[in-house]
């Protein structure tokens, strides 16, 4: 008899060769230190808003426990495709044209693999959240980064995406307001994307996350521009500006025939997203502006409470413009970005995010997130000078 | 509301350094604006919102409806400002419905408020009927949750 193969030895090849994601080795430090300030955590400090919570319990006593239709409940979507054409400009009908899923997560990996054949090429911007590489990847595409930087603001130039389309390539994904950066795209630089993405006829998959946390201007989404909405899936949740990570509800809007194919792999591999959490969206709906914009005046107050500090310390950092991410420059230090966070934790349980766990080019740069409180910011920023003044 | 304001309402003791980070403003300007809103009267002082529940302080607080005559010549404001003048009415507004002014009156014993409303309340001229309610505890005091303890349930680093 041969030698077994080893359980590695029997892994699909692709999940075996993605490594884990770098923020969760920096999370397993972190977790064994006490009394660490985390700027690392990019999820809302705020609790969901009361409203939704209690709803949320009176729907669980009036027994919403069973499944819903794969594309969820009528009435949510009824009420997201109203949300998202006041709010993004684009209209969706709620029948075939709107799908509710398990977080933007879920809605991501769908659109990838109900778009992907084998070696069909994905244009995406780095440094970046850091699921997007591993699920074109699970989805058998073939990803190609574009880098952003820090003297554009981040933001994706025409020219960059130039640079590297093939005849391959199919999709081209988008997060504006982004993370890990906090950058954002005006409307004019939206339009000379909008522009590439008509002439090489592609798809365009937009996840608008963060569309709701923006400080200086308000956000205009890809979908809105003429010639785009046929050709775009727009992707959004409930996770960042309604405070709702754990409830796990996102969705996505697109042309019927897209969402019919996404909602296929949804009906054979996840079936429905929680009901419960379904009745927790709806009621967030119900009065969006009151709950989202105390939070967003918050987080402006911090967002200029630290990029002011940085600009005090004299570390350089492009202005962060939405979502809650400060993306500064550490290079001047001379140590590697990992090196930089790895010290500052030691030296003064700080915990930031190396730059390169959101792309190669995230090289040099740490992600300062201010979604926790203001006390916290404020002796974070004190550590963080005390230590770059020992530098 | 000025977000100065708002901010200060939240937490007074925050120094005007950080509030001019956090609102984009030379910290000489925060101080500049506070110490006009002192002098118009907007600010009118500064205080700790305490758990006083947790200090066994010996006292008790009743909330009081009154009912009046609004005077001839300045209406509710001349009979209301003069139950403002006794130390032991910590707040007292002017309500819409079935009674004129809602006092809150601290004294050290339920007799010592009780002697308060029938001596020097009810005796008033103008005043023509009181009821009065003991308050046992307090669950919420100028927006601040009495019971809460603050856990962060957040992983310290996420994606
Ligand atoms: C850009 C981006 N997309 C998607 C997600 C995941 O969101 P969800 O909780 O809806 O799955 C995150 C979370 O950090 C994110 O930053």
């Amino acid at each position: 008899m041969s030698a077994s193969l080893s359980l590695r030895d029997r892994l699909n090849v692709t999940v075996r060769d993605i490594p884990r994601s770098g923020i969760r080795d920096f999370f397993d430090l972190v977790t064994t230190m006490k009394d660490v300030i985390s700027l690392g955590i990019g999820e809302p400090d705020f609790d969901t808003p009361w409203h939704v919570r209690e709803a949320t319990v009176f729907a669980l006593e009036r027994g919403a426990t069973h499944y819903s239709s794969n594309l969820g409940y009528l009435d949510l979507r009824c009420a997201l495709a109203r949300y998202v054409a006041k709010t993004f400009g684009a209209e969706y009908n709620p029948d075939d044209e709107v799908l509710i899923t398990v977080g933007v997560s879920e809605a991501l990996d769908l659109a990838l693999r109900a778009l992907l054949n084998p070696g069909d090429e994905v244009l995406y911007h780095e440094p970046c959240y850091v699921s997007y590489r591993a699920t074109i990847l699970f989805a058998h595409g073939v990803p190609l980064e574009v880098e952003t930087r820090a003297e554009n603001g981040f933001r994706l130039t025409r020219a960059m995406l130039e640079a590297k389309v093939t005849p391959r390539t199919k999709v081209l994904m988008l997060n504006f307001p982004n993370n890990p950066t906090g950058a954002v795209m005006s409307r004019a630089d939206l339009e000379d994307i909008a522009a590439f993405a008509i002439e090489r006829d592609l798809i365009v998959i937009t996840d608008e996350i963060y569309g709701e946390l923006t400080y200086d201007a308000p956000h205009t989404s890809i979908v809105s521009l003429p010639g785009m909405r046929e050709r775009t899936i727009f992707l959004h949740g409930f996770s960042k500006a309604w405070a709702m990570t754990g409830f796990r509800l996102g969705y996505a809007c697109g042309p019927a025939e897209l969402i019919e194919a996404m909602m296929k792999i949804h009906q054979y591999t996840m079936l429905c997203a929680s009901s419960l959490s379904q009745k927790a969206a709806l009621e967030a709906l119900v009065r969006p502006e009151a709950d989202v914009t105390e939070m967003v005046n918050e987080y402006r107050r911090r967002r200029n409470f630290i990029a002011t500090a940085f600009a005090e310390m004299g570390v350089e950092c492009h202005r962060p413009l939405g979502a809650f991410y400060a993306f500064p420059s550490v290079a001047k230090f001379g140590l590697s970005a990992k090196e930089f966070s790895l010290q500052l934790l030691r030296e003064e349980n700080v915990a930031v995010v190396p730059g390169t766990a959101f792309g190669v080019c995230g090289e040099g740069f740490v992600r300062c997130a201010y979604a926790t409180n203001m006390n916290n910011i404020k002796e974070a920023m004190i550590r963080i000078r005390r230590f770059i003044g020992r530098r | 509301m000025d977000e100065l304001l708002k901010l200060i309402q939240s937490n007074a003791l925050e120094s005007h350094e950080n509030l001019a980070r956090m609102l984009g403003l030379a910290p000489a300007e925060v101080s500049r604006r506070i110490a006009d809103y002192e002098k118009r009267g907007v600010i009118r002082g500064y205080q700790a919102i305490l758990n006083e529940d947790q200090l066994d302080l010996g006292k008790v607080t009743a909330v009081i409806e009154v009912k009046v005559t609004p005077q001839r010549e300045g209406g509710f404001d001349t009979i209301a400002e003069r139950i403002s003048r006794f130390p032991e009415v910590r707040s007292a507004h002017l309500m819409s419905g079935t009674y004129d002014l809602l006092l809150f009156v601290e004294g050290r014993t339920l007799r010592d408020v009780a002697a308060f409303v029938s001596e020097r309340l009810s005796t008033l001229e103008g005043v023509l009927s009181t009821s009065t309610h003991f308050m046992l505890k307090t669950y919420k005091r100028f927006g601040v949750l009495m019971h809460q303890t603050t856990t962060d349930e957040r992983l310290t680093v996420t994606p």
